[in-house]
């Protein structure tokens, strides 16, 4: 009972000390919430299991990278010294022996399932539980909780694809024995980068739909919806459309020709998917030229090289922006929906 | 007349055109406990979270701590624990972790929050287990937790919002010595919302009745039903062999007699101004009649608030009738 006394004289000076803390600067708060954020998902078993499957996924491709990579280079010696010039560090993210896919399309299809896992039950969930209420009725400006979700489930996929991006960066040149030259260096950090957006994209879609469905199970199932419905059937749609529409005994002229093939196009890029698959093709195949068509007569001519790394970026900065601006979009709705919505728990 | 911590003037929020708060005045005096009374959808809630600044108030002005809470929400949370009806943890931290985060949001130092926590713990009386995952607590572990939770930035105001809900009778009585003891203690301004009014009776230094957004009555228990109900009454419901058209007649005419009502095959209810037993019994025995068994009714508070509720239901329905 002596502490409760003791406490009564010093609750005075505690408080200013507390409100001058505070004062000076908010952000002590905001850290706390996004350190146990993060803390939940690393510790939470949806993750963990994400988490073993994409790297085990990803080491699988890296071994079928490296085999095929290495069988080339056996046959002789002058391939290792055309290998330097060729961007042959590149092609561990990229080749395969057809037995498994290579890291691209694992993480193109991996990433989004990571992205909405963070995601889809960032605010329903706390709804649901009732511990919502009893954060907002603590002293956190509202937005603080949306954003250090956001903030900590995007450190959660930086971390994870930049270790992911290294680790195979590191083994490939213990096995290979090729260093990568300074260029590809920051192609793959262009690339890894490109990741994170992307997974940023699908993370805010979750929230969005977190904000929006009150049960988890539902905006689970509609992420999962928008997901497939871009990886599978929008391609689909876009086949059928182009049939139609590019059916070569309408076209006339050439002009019409390529106008119309780019209609085509700017359809499918429409899909995040489509964007990033663009991006990560052109970021690390530096012999794509063009995304678009291009004619007989422009290509005549043309020596057949590898693009520079700045040009390669010139090519995909609509790509890129595009992908960010879906993702700021996503987020600015769950944003909006968020602070406007009612905290009440039914 | 002590100072005023929480005023509201004229306080209206509207849903969908439907008022749920209608012009609600109050306040509540420092160090005291309030209690909000009402069937569920009285708008308790709704003004408890406007009290908080978690709803926008359509009309009217609210100060809690002399700070206005639609404008400074954050500087009203800072000194208002508020205990939510439906009240959750994070399942997967302990309970004394839980109680570190709540420290943490609050600007708490680290040692400071781990010193109030256990404490505080030991005073709601899960010292045993606080190292324990809350997803493995009952459900009067969770409230007593939650008690803790609200505490730990050592509010001036606690909100209670149903605290007794879904606890066993023994639980309730604790939980609310323990209310009562921390009022007293610390000078803790207690706002409690429930709708078990011998609960409230229990604490309360004064009630508010809440009905349909509006503040029917306010005051102590007793004055309140004074107030609401004017003169009790009591009723005697006896069981005799026969019922005969005399006995009836005889026990209308007796003094003090309001009503006389046959409830079903034996039984006879006497509705008198005050406990009429003995009179009652004696002029069954004096009518001949065989009396099996006689027992007063007294209208305890429980019952006279529902069947004032209920009066008022049928009240609203006679009127809806009237008009249409």
């Amino acid at each position: 009972m002596k502490i409760p006394k003791k406490l009564k004289f010093r609750k005075g000076e505690e408080e200013t000390k507390n409100e001058k803390a505070e004062q000076k600067n908010t952000s002590p708060v905001f850290s706390v919430i996004v350190r146990k954020e993060f803390t939940d998902f690393i510790k939470s078993w949806r993750i963990i299991i994400l988490l073993i499957i994409i790297i085990l996924t990803c080491m699988g491709s890296l071994y079928t990278a490296i085999t095929t990579i290495q069988d080339t280079l056996s046959r002789s010696e002058d391939v290792k010294e055309i290998a330097k010039d060729t961007n042959l560090f590149l092609q561990l993210f990229t080749t395969s022996d057809g037995t498994l896919p290579p890291f691209v399309t694992f993480v193109s299809f991996l990433g989004p399932l990571l992205g909405i896992a963070l995601g889809f039950d960032a605010v329903n969930a706390e709804r649901n539980k009732g511990t919502l209420t009893r954060l907002m009725s603590q002293p956190v400006p509202r937005d603080y909780v949306i954003n250090a979700k956001f903030l900590a489930a995007l450190l959660v996929s930086t971390t994870l694809f930049f270790a992911l991006g290294f680790i195979v960066m590191a083994l490939g040149i213990l096995i290979i024995g090729i260093p990568p030259t300074f260029e590809e260096f920051l192609r793959i950090l262009c690339f890894l980068c490109l990741c994170v957006a992307y997974i940023g994209f699908w993370l805010n879609l979750g929230i969005l739909f977190s904000v929006r469905f009150k049960q988890a199970a539902t905006s689970a199932l509609s992420s999962i919806a928008v997901w497939i419905f871009f990886s599978v059937f929008y391609n689909m749609i876009i086949d059928f459309i182009s049939k139609g529409y590019l059916n070569p005994e309408s076209i006339t002229s050439t002009d019409e020709a390529v106008t119309k093939q780019e209609t085509i196009l700017n359809l499918m890029r429409l899909s995040p998917n489509y964007l990033f698959s663009e991006s990560t093709t052109t970021l690390l195949s530096p012999s794509v030229r063009s995304l678009g068509p291009l004619t007989m007569e422009q290509t005549v001519g043309a020596i057949t090289g590898p693009l520079p790394f700045g040009q390669s970026l010139l090519l995909i900065w609509p790509q890129l922006t595009g992908l960010i601006a879906a993702t700021l979009i996503c987020f600015a709705i769950a944003y909006v929906l968020f602070m406007r919505q009612e905290i009440r728990t039914n | 007349m002590s100072e005023k911590i929480i005023s509201l003037d004229k306080l209206t929020k509207i849903y969908d055109d439907q008022p749920a708060v209608d012009r609600l005045s109050l306040s509540i005096n420092k160090g005291e406990v309030f209690g909000l009374l009402g069937p569920n959808g009285a708008g308790k809630s709704t003004t408890i979270f406007m009290l908080l600044g978690l709803i926008q108030p359509t009309s009217g002005n609210l100060q809690v701590c002399g700070i206005d809470s639609t404008t400074n929400p954050i500087d009203v949370k800072r000194r208002v624990g508020y205990l939510p009806d439906d009240l959750g943890f994070y399942q997967n931290m302990t309970g004394f972790e839980n109680l570190l985060y709540t420290a943490s949001l609050n600007a708490i130092s680290r040692d400071e929050a781990k010193r109030r926590a256990k404490q505080l713990l030991e005073q709601v009386g899960l010292e045993d287990a606080m190292h324990k995952k809350t997803g493995k607590y009952s459900r009067g572990m969770k409230q007593r937790l939650g008690l803790a939770d609200v505490l730990i930035k050592e509010p001036e105001i606690i909100i209670l919002d149903e605290p007794t809900l879904g606890i066993d009778p023994k639980g309730v009585q604790e939980l609310l010595k323990l209310i009562k003891q921390l009022n007293k203690e610390k000078d803790i301004t207690v706002l409690l919302s429930s709708h078990h009014l011998h609960q409230v009776q229990q604490i309360c230094d004064r009630v508010g009745i809440f009905v349909d957004g509006k503040l029917l009555a306010k005051g102590n228990v007793n004055e309140l039903a004074q107030q609401l109900f004017g003169v009790r009454s009591s009723v005697v419901q006896v069981e005799v062999g026969e019922i005969t058209e005399s006995l009836l007649a005889r026990l209308n005419q007796l003094d003090g007699v309001t009503g006389v009502e046959k409830v079903d095959g034996s039984f006879i209810e006497v509705t008198c101004q005050e406990n009429m037993t003995p009179v009652i019994s004696e002029t069954i025995t004096q009518n001949n009649a065989r009396l099996y068994s006689i027992r007063c009714k007294d209208h305890g508070l429980d019952e006279i608030y529902h069947l004032y509720f209920e009066g008022r239901e049928i009240d609203e329905n006679t009127k809806k009738a009237k008009i249409s």
